[in-house]
């Protein structure tokens, strides 16, 4: 049996198609370009340096007690931030799911879930400090208690948890709910309690999903920049480890190294919760839920958990409440009134905030679209359509998802400055705004596509068939067929691409050059000095223009999205 | 193409044409189709028939240009279409789920093709209604295609397949949504339409009363090859193997021994009883007779002796199941009322004519 012809068939109906041929063609040469050679050349360069291939670099950096100690506490903390996320979310959604409450709870977990969406990714490192740390407004002023030291491990679990549990909330109340009620409606009726039930029922069947959303949080844990940054104090992760070992050491080879080593572990994980983990979710909750669940509505049960999960999301919500309202007190920790606007007024007189907001404002507002319509492309080629690079191109996209940004900043930093394999071409771009915002669409390229892939599975194949089939070449079915269809993907692909990229710091920071300001970089700086006042005040504004685009996005989409019309009737 | 002037109707012809799939669980390759050889004349109505699996739709989709075949060559109108993709080949689809463009209206649905062909509005506007007023659509042209029912969209599914006056019109199992009673009307309804526009059909299901209604010819398939290809009666009274005896409709076999041939009839001994088999050619040695249940008679006197084991009336016809030597035969006696009924347990004779029987393995 020979499948030669068919093969070269293929080809030549591909070749026909000279769009989707560039489409391919181009594609392939960005996530070369932007994804796969930045790792190559950390790989290459921590390997390859001036005496040969050698192991000499990885030698030295793990001699360094410090790197030793960078990778322990980096395992560590991810591992616990792993396993306290999960057992958050868990409890979230359990209550969501399974257990009767008011309206109003309903509106808080809501909150909770968008919070961390919107919110740049250190607002809470920043409240933490102002609310626990040595002048914070409990430990000080309620507590008196004057020398509590948040900054180091404990700092770091904490304010970890809480900004990724809403990742794992959100993703077990999915599974959750493709629990069929009538499973557990079984084992109680043949007698068992509801913990024997959650016990023998649920827990088992949830099991996958609960280690596929521990390993989700362990890689962003060990990924995360911006929190070790600002409340680790000396307590150093690889990501922080990584950018001290460039912006301190200068030693560039150390960091390319280091860097290889994150990316090992996170690859590592992410290929076991992937390959393994997500399969087998999958495997054990594909059904749908054949009817609505009865609530739980003894008393005993739902007032002591909603009375638990309301604290723990007010809790959070209060902490990011607090950084616009320490940008509005006089002097945090001694002067409290009266309130005041300084701090939001020297953003712009002292500290050359319009020209932060404008350049982070318009490289986000340039990459977005760019990341929206580059996502919803490789979407379509991997759901849709049938070729030979198609692996390539769903692998690289999927692998960037698994890249901490600070591994990226120094692929990057390695593979630009001097040019291509430090050869100079191309070494034009470094420096540029241009390079920015291609670390934007890179960094939100995964979270588009992810989402892009999944609403493209549940439009019928032959929709867009039949399009091919009337005489549409491959553009004309993306842009009367597919894109129309995705409408509602597509904007909210642009608005999360926006969002990410205007609160974007792990790659940036080691990218930006002093003609750009970015508000990310700024508000780390501040924090870093000390300066939270104005830290906040920063921060405040940028989470007002994310949460502006984020309704601005659900009205658009509520007001013109063609999906709206197409469900309606059904 | 000339936009004005209807077109001719083009023929079909699959070359010795193979599709090779990989099976998804043992990595081993395999024939989906296989050396599939035929030919469809201009303006007949043919359809590929079979169990699920059988290639039938990956046949249909290589014509269109969905997938490439591994051996020979797709001749469309006498042109060689292999290298073609599915938007430069003269066919048209109407698919299983409809795949009706749900932000379109029912029109802007219909004259999606025509558009793409960068036709004038006004002949836009006059074919499009041509064509729904034959699908007798005309009072929806400006529905959503989620307002319609299962019928209706499936009416626009054909409407916008007709409407660019295709060389060849492709069906993969359109009735298969639809409920009992609709399906018929529809098949009705397609077979008038493809008889009024005297195009070229082809047409894929696995529900053989509808291939029979249908169609000119009937393509019946088995694990990737043709198992017989002919007319509706042809295939139902003289089926090949038992596999498409058994396909077409309900089927008893009955082992026998053949012991002679008058030129016209051979005569064949079940248990020992003689009975008459038409066959042209002549014929000896042990084989099996082919026996539809509605060509059977039962009666106090007849051919075979046998034994009631089931009895049930069904509206249109008593259901019997008798036994006959060794072997279960089902009966279907039309419209029994005012004939004897027999009970179980009864004993009885069936006899059957002929022309009715079939014989295999002579």
């Amino acid at each position: 049996m020979a499948r030669g012809q068919s093969a070269a068939l293929d080809r030549k109906k591909l070749m026909a198609d000279p769009i989707m041929m560039t489409t391919i063609v181009l594609l392939i040469t960005f996530l070369t370009l932007f994804i796969l050679y930045p790792l190559a050349i950390l790989l290459v360069d921590s390997l390859y340096g001036s005496n040969g291939l050698s192991l000499a670099t990885f030698s030295r950096i793990f001699q360094l007690s410090s790197f030793r100690r960078a990778i322990g506490n980096t395992l560590k903390i991810g591992f616990v931030v792993g396993l306290l996320s999960t057992l958050l979310g868990l409890l979230f959604a359990y209550v969501e799911v399974y257990v009767k409450m008011r309206k109003a709870v309903g509106g808080l977990f809501k909150v909770v879930s968008m919070l961390p969406v919107v919110s740049p990714p250190f607002v809470l490192s920043l409240s933490m400090i102002m609310l626990f740390g040595r002048s914070g407004l409990i430990t000080r002023f309620l507590l008196g208690i004057y020398d509590n030291n948040i900054y180091g491990y404990w700092g770091i679990v904490i304010v970890q948890t809480l900004t990724f549990f809403p990742v794992c909330y959100m993703m077990l109340k999915g599974l959750l709910k493709n629990i069929d009620p009538s499973m557990e409606e079984a084992s109680r009726d043949m007698g068992a309690t509801r913990w024997r039930v959650f016990t023998t029922v649920t827990f088992p069947l949830l099991l996958p999903g609960l280690g596929n959303a521990f390993l989700v949080t362990f890689i962003e844990s060990i990924a995360d920049f911006a929190n070790p940054m600002i409340i680790g104090g000396s307590y150093d992760t690889l990501a922080t480890s990584i950018y001290l070992q460039i912006t301190g050491a200068m030693d560039k080879e150390g960091a390319a190294a280091m860097a290889v080593v994150l990316l090992i572990i996170t690859l590592g994980m992410f290929a076991v919760q992937k390959y393994y983990l997500e399969k087998k979710t999958a495997a054990t909750l594909s059904g749908k839920a054949s009817r609505a669940r009865m609530l739980i509505e003894d008393k005993s049960v739902t007032v002591p958990l909603t009375i638990l999960c309301s604290l723990a999301a007010v809790f959070v919500i209060m902490m990011y409440v607090c950084v616009p309202i320490g940008a509005l007190f006089p002097t945090w920790g001694y002067k409290f009134t009266p309130l005041t606007f300084k701090w939001f007024a020297q953003v712009f007189t002292k500290y050359r905030g319009l020209q932060a907001f404008r350049d982070s404002f318009v490289l986000s507002l340039i990459a977005s679209p760019i990341t929206a319509l580059l996502s919803m492309i490789i979407s379509y080629l991997v759901v849709k359509r049938k070729f030979r690079a198609k692996g390539f191109i769903e692998a690289v996209s999927i692998l960037a998802m698994a890249v901490p940004g600070t591994v990226l900043g120094v692929g990057y930093i390695r593979g630009f400055a001097n040019g291509l394999f430090h050869t100079g071409i191309l070494s034009g771009i470094y420096g540029t705004g241009l390079i920015l915002i291609i670390v934007f669409v890179v960094r939100s390229l995964p979270t588009g596509t992810r989402s892009g892939i999944s609403a493209l599975r549940q439009i019928d194949k032959s929709i867009e068939e039949s399009a091919y089939d009337m005489g549409a070449d491959s553009l004309k079915v993306f842009t009367s067929v597919t894109l129309p269809l995705i409408k509602d993907s597509f904007l909210s692909g642009l608005v999360t691409a926006f969002v990410r990229s205007i609160t974007a710091i792990s790659a940036i920071i080691l990218l930006v050059t002093p003609s750009y300001l970015l508000i990310t970089v700024q508000i780390n700086e501040f924090a870093e000095k000390g300066a939270y006042s104005i830290a906040c005040a920063f921060a405040s504004i940028l989470i007002l223009i994310t949460y502006g685009s984020v309704l601005l996005m659900n009205f658009i989409i509520k007001h013109f999205g063609t999906s709206r019309k197409v469900k309606e009737v059904e | 193409m000339a936009a004005n002037q209807s077109k001719e109707p083009k023929g079909v012809r699959l070359d010795h044409i193979s599709k090779i799939y990989q099976n998804p669980k043992t990595g081993k390759d395999f024939y989906a189709v296989h050396d599939v050889d035929l030919e469809i004349k201009p303006g007949s109505f043919v359809t590929l028939l079979g169990p699920s699996g059988c290639g039938k739709t990956t046949t249909l989709r290589m014509i269109a240009g969905f997938e490439s075949p591994d051996e020979g060559e797709i001749y469309l109108g006498g042109e060689p279409i292999n290298a073609l993709t599915p938007n430069k080949r003269d066919t048209a689809m109407v698919f299983q789920s409809y795949a009706l463009f749900p932000h379109y209206n029912v029109y802007d649905n219909v004259a999606y093709g025509l558009k793409l062909r960068k036709m004038p509005r006004d002949e836009i506007r006059e074919k499009v209604t041509r064509i729904l007023k034959l699908v007798e659509l005309s009072d929806m042209e400006q529905r959503m295609t989620n307002q319609l029912s299962g019928g209706q969209q499936q009416r626009v599914a054909l409407a916008r397949a007709l409407v660019v006056e295709p060389g060849v019109l492709l069906f993969d199992e359109p009735l298969s949504n639809l409920d009992a009673k609709l399906r018929v009307q529809m098949r009705t309804e397609i077979r008038r339409i493809q008889q009024a526009l005297g195009i070229t059909a082809i047409y894929v299901t696995h529900d053989q009363s509808e291939a029979m209604a249908i169609s000119d010819n009937i393509i019946l398939m088995k694990d990737g090859v043709i198992a017989q290809m002919g007319s509706p009666t042809e295939i139902y009274y003289h089926p090949k193997s038992e596999f498409v005896a058994d396909f077409i409709g309900e089927c008893n076999f009955l082992d026998c021994r053949v012991t002679g041939w008058d030129g016209e009839n051979a005569t064949a001994e079940v248990d020992g009883h003689p009975v008459q088999v038409k066959t042209d050619r002549p014929a000896s040695g042990d084989a099996r007779i082919v026996l539809r249940p509605e060509a059977i008679e039962i009666a106090d006197e007849g051919q075979l002796p046998c034994t009631v084991e089931l009895s049930c009336f069904m509206g249109s016809y008593q259901n019997y199941h008798v036994r006959v030597g060794n072997t279960l035969v089902k009966i279907a006696d039309n419209c029994p009322i005012g004939r004897k009924t027999f009970k179980v347990g009864d004993h009885a004779f069936i006899s059957f004519r002929s022309e009715c029987a079939h014989l295999l393995g002579v």
